[in-house]
């Protein structure tokens, strides 16, 4: 094969991949998804505070 | 949450001791960068010593800046993060030791081989093969705990911090192995296993992907899990994550070429490394874009809030040199700034005004908050800081681009006759000036790191639960 057909082979599925992740990522679908993902971060999370207080290192 | 997770705590020890390595090894690393900024003003500094030579004291600072100070802010930030989303103890508390200390190592080994003259000669690797091996060692466990960490998780989602820093750590794995193949003459001594342009290639696609991947998708990593608590809000974009996420892992790896401009590269694979650069730029700024709009509607907490503004300037720098950069990679425009203080300039609006100032950034709110407080020590200090780190900055970046450019165009004047219009000797007496006010830019910036150690140990042996001046205890 001609190493240009290569080349184009490349460009179509790069091209192909990157608007299949737009698509995929920006679909109604997954939004309450991914607003969950996002406030991962915000979790009320007692492990942290229990590992506060046992490590002794709690000034409050 | 489920029983077995009734008592369980988070091993905030490591995370504890990475956080406060970096200040040191952030201490240490920029302390030579000012000497070697010296001896570039006072060639005497060198002395008659051959230790406290530039170029055996140059990969001195870039080990300890890069892989001392930064990698320990990854270490301590990534641990920390990764708990927190995935409400998981690390998955080993003896392996996670194993990192500390092993990395520590790796550093002081460092410290002492390369003044010593022990090097393989190969820019942000030269660490000779055994201490490679080590590095090899810690980083994989460095994995294990991560990525099983990652499957401890309680939660379906793997929340996008992680992925940038499970991006950085398979990748630097991979760059690590395979461009330190080697093969050994004695313990101190070794050759690369490529030849010629090839190693050139090899180097090149180590030394842009270590940028990529270490000095860039980690810290976004960082960004993504410290900039959205540290502002109280949730990324502005989820979906933009995913999407720049993925553009931004497949694209880096093709940009090397552009280190290698006009050399013995092959002409198609120069081309090649100089389109991808460009393309690069789009996802960068989606990272840039995505910090920045998670402040909208709450832009007004940058005027009382020093943390959030360490983060959100080290956003911008990021936006500046991901702009610059594609620009060097034009084959035209590199013709200029190849080999000139231009290149110096762009390595550091990254590396003080991106890496550093994020990770200082990440710091100053994760320090209390290991040690059970909401704010540090002292919020005027931080304030304080912040703006030494910002002048020490502009400082370092404007008189490197007035020199790049000065250099460039002197090199390449030519006379009607053909003959060179000035000798070298000429350019660098020109670039005395800009040398003057970089050493003075990073020794502001040193300062800066200064205070900030003052004010993390008064944070950590302070008995109460309140920052003297309590600015941003109420944020
Ligand atoms: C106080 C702060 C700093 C000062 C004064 C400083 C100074 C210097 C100097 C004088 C050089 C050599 C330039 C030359 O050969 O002409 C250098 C190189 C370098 N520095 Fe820094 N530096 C500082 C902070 C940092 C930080 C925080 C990082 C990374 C996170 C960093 C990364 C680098 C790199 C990668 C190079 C090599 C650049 C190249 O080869 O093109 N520096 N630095
Ligand atoms: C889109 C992003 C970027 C592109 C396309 C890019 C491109 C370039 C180019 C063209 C050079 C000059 C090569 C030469 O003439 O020798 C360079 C050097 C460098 N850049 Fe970037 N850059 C980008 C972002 C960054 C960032 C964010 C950092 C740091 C955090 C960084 C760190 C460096 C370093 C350390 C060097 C010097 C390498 C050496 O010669 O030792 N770059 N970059």
């Amino acid at each position: 094969m001609d190493i240009n057909t290569v080349r184009g082979i490349i460009t179509i599925v790069v091209t192909v991949a990157f608007i299949g992740i737009v698509l995929w990522a920006y679909s109604a679908k997954r939004k309450s998804n991914f607003d969950e993902a996002a406030n991962l971060p915000f979790q009320d999370d007692e492990t942290d505070a229990r590992s506060i207080q046992e490590s002794g290192t709690n000034k409050s | 949450m489920n029983t077995a997770s009734a008592n369980e705590t988070y091993n905030y020890k490591v995370v504890r001791q990475f956080a406060i390595m970096t200040v040191v090894w952030g201490i240490v690393g920029m302390a030579v960068g000012v000497l070697i900024a010296a001896q570039l003003v006072w060639p005497d500094l060198n002395t008659q010593y051959p230790w406290f030579h530039f170029g055996r004291l140059r990969p001195l600072h870039t080990n300890a800046v890069i892989f001392a100070f930064g990698g320990s802010a990854l270490f301590a930030t990534s641990y920390y993060a990764v708990q927190r989303t995935t409400q998981a103890r690390l998955f080993s508390d003896g392996l996670a030791a194993f990192t500390f200390w092993g990395w520590q190592l790796v550093i002081l080994l460092a410290a002492i081989t390369l003044p010593l003259g022990i090097t393989s000669a190969k820019e942000y690797a030269e660490l000779e093969w055994p201490i490679d091996i080590l590095i090899a060692v810690v980083w994989v466990s460095y994995a294990i705990v991560f990525f099983g960490t990652i499957m401890k998780r309680k939660m379906k989602h793997i929340y996008v911090a992680n992925w940038f820093f499970g991006a950085f750590i398979i990748t630097v794995a991979v760059l690590h192995i395979g461009n330190s193949l080697a093969v050994p003459v004695h313990f101190a001594k070794s050759y690369s296993i490529y030849p010629g342009a090839i190693d050139a290639m090899i180097q090149w696609w180590y030394g842009h992907n270590a940028v990529g991947f270490f000095l860039t998708a980690g810290f976004l990593g960082i960004m993504y899990y410290f900039v959205p608590k540290q502002a109280e809000r949730p990324v502005y974009s989820y979906r933009l994550s995913i999407v720049h996420f993925w553009a931004l892992i497949s694209i880096y790896i093709w940009a090397g070429p552009h280190h290698l401009h006009y050399s013995a590269l092959p002409n198609w694979a120069q081309s090649a490394g100089m389109v991808m650069s460009l393309v690069l730029l789009a996802p960068s700024w989606g990272g840039m874009i995505n910090g920045m709009m998670t402040l909208s509607g709450a832009w007004h907490k940058l005027r009382t809030d020093p943390v959030l503004r360490f983060l959100v300037v080290s956003l911008s720098f990021y936006g500046m040199s991901t702009f610059e950069g594609p620009m060097m990679s034009i084959k035209t425009v590199n013709a200029l700034s190849h080999n000139t203080d231009w290149t110096i300039g762009h390595v550091h609006s990254g590396a003080l005004g991106w890496v550093a100032m994020v990770s200082i950034g990440a710091l100053y709110h994760l320090i209390p908050r290991l040690y059970g407080l909401t704010a540090m020590y002292s919020s005027n200090l931080v304030n304080i800081h912040f703006w030494l780190s910002t002048i020490g900055t502009v400082l370092y970046i404007a008189s490197m681009w007035v020199n790049g450019i000065m250099q460039g165009l002197m090199w390449r004047a030519v006379n009607a006759d053909g003959t060179l219009t000035y000798s070298f000797v000429e350019a660098l007496n020109a670039s005395y000036p800009g040398y003057m006010v970089r050493a003075l830019g990073g020794f502001i910036f040193l300062a800066g790191m200064f205070l900030m150690a003052y004010n993390v140990y008064k944070t950590i042996t302070q008995k109460e639960a309140v920052a003297i001046d309590g600015v941003a205890q109420t944020a």
